[in-house]
């Protein structure tokens, strides 16, 4: 089957700086790859050469065609959140803008924006403020701008920065549902059990591609010992992997500067210092 | 009911009144987008910009429009791509493209004394100046201005919220982006007349930033922006012609005043509302 995109000898910097080196990446239909790795492991950089942001130095990145449709969910921490748009407001951003030339939304436009907070969820919050919606909330009202625009391919850039567990486990689970329906799907992501546990195909990246395959294969202490150069401890039960980064070797006493004067005071002599507040005593 | 209609005898000020709600209306339009993309200082450096290009378009005895417009468009495009090709922030492109702009206008006026008494008016707006000409200019850069905004509404908003993932979706940003310098341009030449170069900023801004105080949707903003700007700008005349101070001072003196007033007013509603609890909606 012929790929959606290819890239083949890849190389990107900025200035003298290499982020990225020799990548051979394709996507294929119907994939759902997560790319991991550490900070500064060129994720979002490969990203956005995928998304055709940035323009590779040395190799090629080949699109199966021009007109290829393909959605972006940028990092929470890009927007502008004071920007005085509603969830309904952001959602009909994605939509194919040649198609209506007035300004105001079409009724049918309206009713497919509204159609996917629904199925995400978040239909009652569509006249909100994009601000008054809790992380998981804005992500989703993010997702749904990327899927009212129909895409082949859906690009994500750590979709599970700053929301909780539950939210986190919501957004791969839509994700896997989404995939299963035949859509392709990119992600970067830290949450490496999240990733373990739903996505079929992790890329591992550290400037260069360390390894690329199932998550059986790829979650294994000398890949991503390799990749985060630190120690990492995997643990398999069943059809499920864990990933816990080992622990700082030195203790606490050995971070911490002694109880001395002008240092950090210790438990007991904050115990002893303590007095009763006035205020309270007298409420 | 005097009081209003005696200042109409005079030609001047008809002209002026014109000139002052169209160009305060078409401020405070582009204004939002300029507001949100946080490049409120833009306007004020453009202005100054121009400055230098009205003065090159005069040595070289090009035509005003022609020069200044060019000039601003060229300056306008330059902090674009400056803040999107390279790591130098809004405000540091604005402050090096337009102050040496405006440098380079200083400079020649100060080699060619002869014609500076007449850039006061540029740099403090002077309604006794408004000539036909000045008023079929404005009426054309709004005419412009407001056929942009409205077919490239829903573009523009999405450039402005995100160019780079507007990008992704198939917005033609940098196309976007350059017509609204042009469109950015021409309203600071238009502007000049009435507002003054060291006035247009604030014309620009301050009346995005007070509706923005009262309101969270973009398309309220824009619509009472500019309302605010075009009836600011009718007031501010009738100051100017009864206080005697110039057009473009005391259009902005009463914008910043409203906004104070608006300030004050948002903040005795927040302190009050913060007593009551936060409503939760839906699933987190």
């Amino acid at each position: 089957m012929q790929p959606l995109i290819e890239l083949t000898g890849v190389n990107f910097g900025y200035g003298a700086f290499n982020v990225l080196e020799d990548i051979d990446l394709h996507l294929h239909p119907g994939q759902f790859v997560g790319l991991v790795g550490p900070s500064g492991a060129g994720k979002t950089s490969l990203l956005k050469l995928v998304l055709d942001l940035l323009t590779p130095g040395e190799g090629r990145i080949e699109r199966v065609r021009s007109n290829l449709r393909v959605t972006y969910v940028p990092q929470i921490e890009t927007v502008d959140w004071s920007f005085p748009v509603t969830a309904e407001e952001v959602v009909l951003m994605g939509l194919d803008h040649r198609q209506n030339i007035w300004p105001w939304p079409r009724r049918s436009e309206r009713e497919r924006a509204r159609a996917i907070l629904d199925q995400l969820e978040i239909g009652q919050l569509a006249e909100r403020h994009i601000r008054d919606l809790s992380g998981g909330q804005q992500q989703r009202v993010f997702l749904a701008r990327a899927l009212v625009a129909e895409p082949e391919i859906l690009v994500l850039d750590e979709p599970t920065t700053g929301v909780d567990v539950r939210s986190a486990e919501n957004i791969f689970h839509w994700l896997t549902h989404l995939n299963q329906d035949g859509m392709t799907i990119l992600l970067t992501t830290h949450d490496l059990n999240m990733a373990a546990a739903h996505v079929p195909w992790v890329v591992c990246l550290n400037r260069r591609i360390m390894a690329q395959g199932p998550p059986q294969e790829i979650f294994t202490e000398s890949i991503l010992e390799d990749a985060y150069k630190g120690e990492f401890i995997v643990i398999r039960q069943n059809d499920m992997i864990f990933v816990q980064q080992k622990p700082h070797p030195h203790g606490l006493s050995e971070v911490l500067p002694d109880p001395v004067e002008g240092g950090l005071p210790n438990h007991d002599s904050r115990e002893k210092s303590a007095k009763p507040d006035p205020a309270l005593k007298e409420s | 009911m005097d009081v209003l209609f005696a200042p109409f005898q005079y030609e001047f000020f008809r002209n002026g009144a014109i000139a002052a709600v169209l160009v305060g209306g078409l401020c405070a339009m582009i204004g939002v987008y300029i507001v949100l993309r946080g490049m409120s200082f833009i306007g004020h450096g453009l202005s100054h910009a121009v400055f230098g290009g009205a003065v090159v378009a005069f040595i070289l005895q090009f035509n005003f429009y022609v020069g200044a417009v060019s000039w601003g468009f060229v300056a306008a495009l330059l902090i674009n791509q400056t803040v999107r090709k390279t790591t130098i922030s809004a405000d540091a492109a604005i402050g090096v493209v337009t102050t040496a702009s405006f440098a380079l206008g200083v400079a020649l006026i100060s080699r060619y004394r002869r014609f500076s008494q007449s850039f006061d008016a540029a740099l403090f707006g002077n309604v006794l100046g408004v000539t036909p000409t000045d008023i079929a200019v404005i009426v054309f850069v709004t005419l412009a201005a407001t056929f942009m905004l409205f077919f490239f509404y829903k573009q523009l908003l999405f450039t402005t919220f995100n160019s780079e993932v507007a990008q992704v979706y198939g917005i033609p940003t940098f196309w976007i982006e350059t017509w609204f310098a042009l469109i950015l341009a021409g309203v600071i030449i238009a502007a000049v007349q009435i507002m003054g170069v060291t006035m247009i900023g604030a014309a620009l801004v301050v009346p995005p930033i007070t509706i923005r105080l009262l309101t969270d949707s973009f398309h309220r903003l824009i619509i009472y922006s500019t309302i605010l700007g075009a009836v600011t700008g009718l007031i501010g005349m009738y100051l100017s012609f009864y206080v005697d101070v110039s057009s473009g001072a005391s259009i902005v003196l009463l914008q910043s005043a409203l906004f104070c007033v608006t300030l004050v007013y948002v903040s005795r509603v927040r302190s009050r509302s913060r007593l009551v609890p936060t409503p939760v909606y839906g699933p987190t």
